[in-house]
């Protein structure tokens, strides 16, 4: 019987049950485990921070001791014990950061091209810019001229309070205020990394831009913050996508990310989240609290908001709008998948503030195995919104009946002059449509996978190309061995 | 080509094939005729192999292999197709999409490479204007809003692209007016070959004016009562299944 199991799991290390499962080699420098006033000081320090930004972080640190972890989601989890984590990771490399490639660390860059994201292969072939994170710092980021060029501002936050300080002062903190929520204030107060972009006036971004997420070192926490600001009349598409190596203990992951579209600005931004899910059993896995909002403050601005959520043991995330500005629009695209013990509770928020907004809601959840998969959205139109409108759509699939799906919307109109649809459907994989393709000669893995696709096509046609692609194999991986 | 020895079938608890027997050469056309609830469709389903329908006696060898060993993915790689009575929908997957998955997934199993881009095209193109469908319809996702004809019509498209080497087609005529059974009707024959084979699986004799059976077999109760040629179905359309002394109402 021993020997049996252990063939099966030598088995399934050879053939990578989790294709991104390994963990890179390299130094670290870290800051004591656990939380207090100096370890916020050793990151501000360590990060050359101006005093206003650690004055910021001390203020929001003193206001997480205050505030409760939230328990109203639909969520079943042992709460992490905030003093058992790293609170700062970064490469020992960094400390003389990379002038070029060529001097970054091989064995990071070999990382990166296991996980396929090449660098020196994306400058030439794909065009995209990329801000990489390895853990907490930014170890190179490419592309640079060509944005300047332009305008465009795209580099790390810690670079950007020490080169940008009027800006960041002006916006961090101003969608997603430091004491907005728990894991928002924790965020503000201990995070290491993450992308600031700033688009200039009249600028159209000649590139998507992209950042990849890497979680690395074992109990390193990752709380990234990331600021957009377009300004008047400029658009810009940013794509986040993330993988990371299996671990057996659960890692914490609370991210902010702030978005600020000003007069006749637009920005898309599109996500695939691929963390580890755990394994079949529901041991490890991600843990994902994630703060995302963004502000439509100009007139006829534009922000829409686009995940592909496969991976993490725990996602809880509500990627939303606040439509200020008149005639603004907002909108939601979301896929997630649950597998085995996955649990996700998301959705998005929708407050319409000024007048002739608009907003549409896809939400598209996917349940297998035993997970659980709630869709939690709300659609707020305050008295002064005049004609406002939503759509929203919530589609729910189940394979197998130990899953569960659930829909909980929230609707809030205090102007009679809105229109809200709200559609919701929830249906299985039948054995009709399995039979059926598999008669045509598709295995069981791909008739899923391709009834999976099809069950996504809204959303997934809103992603870029580049990302699509990865994104459809994506969902058919998620998904194996969930049928049959 | 295909060989059902003493078939029983179970689907959930219940015996509906009873001792089935029936040979299948390459060349022929067979047409099973028989009334609701005699095991028609479950004869089709049991040959390519769908979940549920458990076999508890006999054997159904195709080209020589044992298809009880086969998947259902794996039976119509080696070559079997089935026209199904109720087309499933499949919304957000295009036709165009459905089918180069198909025929690439059969591929990958006979060791083939995959069919490039231009060739599928082309195919389906061709396939598409002789069976007179819109090639619009190409990009709509499977069967979804299609009307009942277009289904079937689907269906022929489905398998003139697939080219399977034995179709067996469980009530394709079913619901279709003149002109759409006309065209059912040119599928099929379209796939006559002297290496290929057809089961007709058909309620009524409408069909087999178009589809000149060599063999036509009365299924019931399970079993088949009465084989004859293309006569039989004349007799079963002047005299009906009582004219045999089946009850239909037995069923």
């Amino acid at each position: 019987m021993v020997s049996t199991v252990e063939t099966r799991q030598t088995v399934e290390k050879v053939s990578g049950d989790y294709k991104y499962g390994f963990i890179t080699d390299i130094e670290m420098v870290k800051a004591p485990k656990g939380l207090n006033e100096d370890v916020i000081r050793f990151i501000s320090a360590k990060k050359e921070e101006p005093e206003w930004l650690l004055d910021w972080r001390l203020k929001a640190y003193r206001h997480w001791l205050t505030m409760e972890e939230p328990e109203w989601a639909m969520l079943d989890y042992k709460k992490p014990d905030f003093q058992d984590i790293y609170y700062y990771a970064a490469p020992k490399s960094s400390d003389d950061r990379p002038k070029s490639l060529d001097e970054v660390d091989p064995e990071l860059l070999r990382t990166y091209e296991k996980l396929g994201i090449s660098l020196q292969e994306q400058e030439v072939l794909a065009g995209v810019a990329v801000d990489v994170v390895f853990d907490s710092v930014s170890v190179a980021t490419t592309f640079r001229e060509t944005l300047k060029e332009k305008g465009v501002i795209f580099c790390s936050i810690s670079e950007a309070a020490r080169d940008y300080p009027d800006l960041m002062r002006k916006y961090l903190g101003s969608v997603v205020p430091a004491a907005d929520n728990f894991y928002a204030a924790l965020n503000s107060a201990v995070f290491t990394d993450g992308t600031f972009v700033y688009i200039p006036k009249g600028v159209r971004c000649p590139m998507e831009l992209s950042t990849y997420f890497r979680i690395n070192e074992a109990n390193t926490g990752q709380f990234e913050r990331t600021l957009i600001i377009a300004d008047d009349e400029s658009y810009v598409s940013y794509l986040e996508g993330c993988t990371a190596p299996m671990r057996d203990e659960n890692q914490l992951h609370a991210a902010v990310v702030e978005l600020i579209a000003l007069e006749e600005a637009e920005i898309k931004y599109s996500t695939v989240q691929n963390w580890y899910p755990g394994d079949k059993d529901g041991k490890g896995g991600i843990y994902n609290f994630v703060t995302k909002r963004a502000a439509c403050r100009g007139t006829n601005s534009k922000v829409s908001w686009t995940q592909v959520e496969t991976g993490s043991a725990i996602t809880w995330k509500y990627p939303s709008c606040i439509l200020q500005g008149d005639g603004s629009v907002g909108e939601f695209y979301s896929v997630a998948i649950t597998n085995n013990f996955q649990q996700a509770d998301t959705g998005t928020k929708m407050i319409h503030i000024g007048k002739d907004t608009s907003s549409t809601i896809i939400s598209k959840g996917i349940s297998a195995g035993k997970a659980q998969n709630v869709y939690r959205g709300l659609v707020k139109v305050m008295p002064n919104a005049e004609n406002t409108r939503n759509f929203t759509q919530c589609d729910s699939l189940l394979i197998g009946d130990e899953c569960g799906a659930h829909t909980v919307p929230y609707i809030e109109v205090k102007n009679p002059t809105a229109q809200i649809e709200h559609e919701a459907t929830t249906s299985k994989i039948s054995d009709e449509q399995l039979f059926y393709c598999l008669q045509r000669g598709l295995d069981v893995e791909e008739s899923v996978s391709l009834i999976v696709n099809g069950f996504c096509k809204e959303v997934m046609q809103q992603l870029p190309m580049e990302f699509a692609v990865e994104a459809q194999k994506l969902l058919g991986i998620s998904l194996e061995g969930s049928v049959g | 080509m295909l060989e059902i020895k003493n078939l029983h079938v179970e689907v959930g608890g219940k015996e509906i094939l009873k001792g089935l027997n029936l040979t299948i050469n390459a060349g022929e056309v067979h047409a099973i005729m028989g009334p609701n609830g005699a095991g028609k469709s479950t004869l089709s389903y049991a040959i390519c192999g769908k979940e549920g329908y458990e076999i508890t006696e006999g054997s159904i060898t195709f080209k020589g292999k044992n298809f009880l060993e086969l998947e259902a993915n794996e039976r119509a790689a080696e070559g079997v197709f089935l026209g199904f009575q109720y087309p499933v929908e499949i919304p957000g997957v295009s036709n165009m999409n459905f089918l180069k998955a198909a025929i690439n997934s059969i591929r990958k199993y006979r060791g083939e490479e995959e069919m490039a881009a231009v060739d599928f095209l082309k195919l389906i193109r061709a396939k598409a204007a002789e069976l007179e469908m819109d090639p619009e319809m190409l990009k709509r996702a499977v069967n979804v809003g299609f009307s009942g004809g277009e289904k079937k019509r689907n269906e022929m498209v489905q398998m003139a692209m697939l080219d399977p080497v034995f179709a067996v087609l469980d009530e394709t005529d079913s619901g279709l007016d003149i002109d759409a059974l006309r065209i059912v009707a040119d599928g099929i024959n379209r796939m006559r070959s002297p290496e290929k084979a057809i089961l007709v699986i058909t309620h009524y004799q409408r069909l087999l004016d178009y589809v000149i059976p060599d063999f036509v077999h009365v299924l019931s109760d399970g079993r088949i009562v009465k084989s004859g040629d293309k006569s039989l179905a004349h007799v079963l359309e002047k005299d009906g299944y009582a004219g045999l002394g089946i009850d239909e109402s037995a069923a």
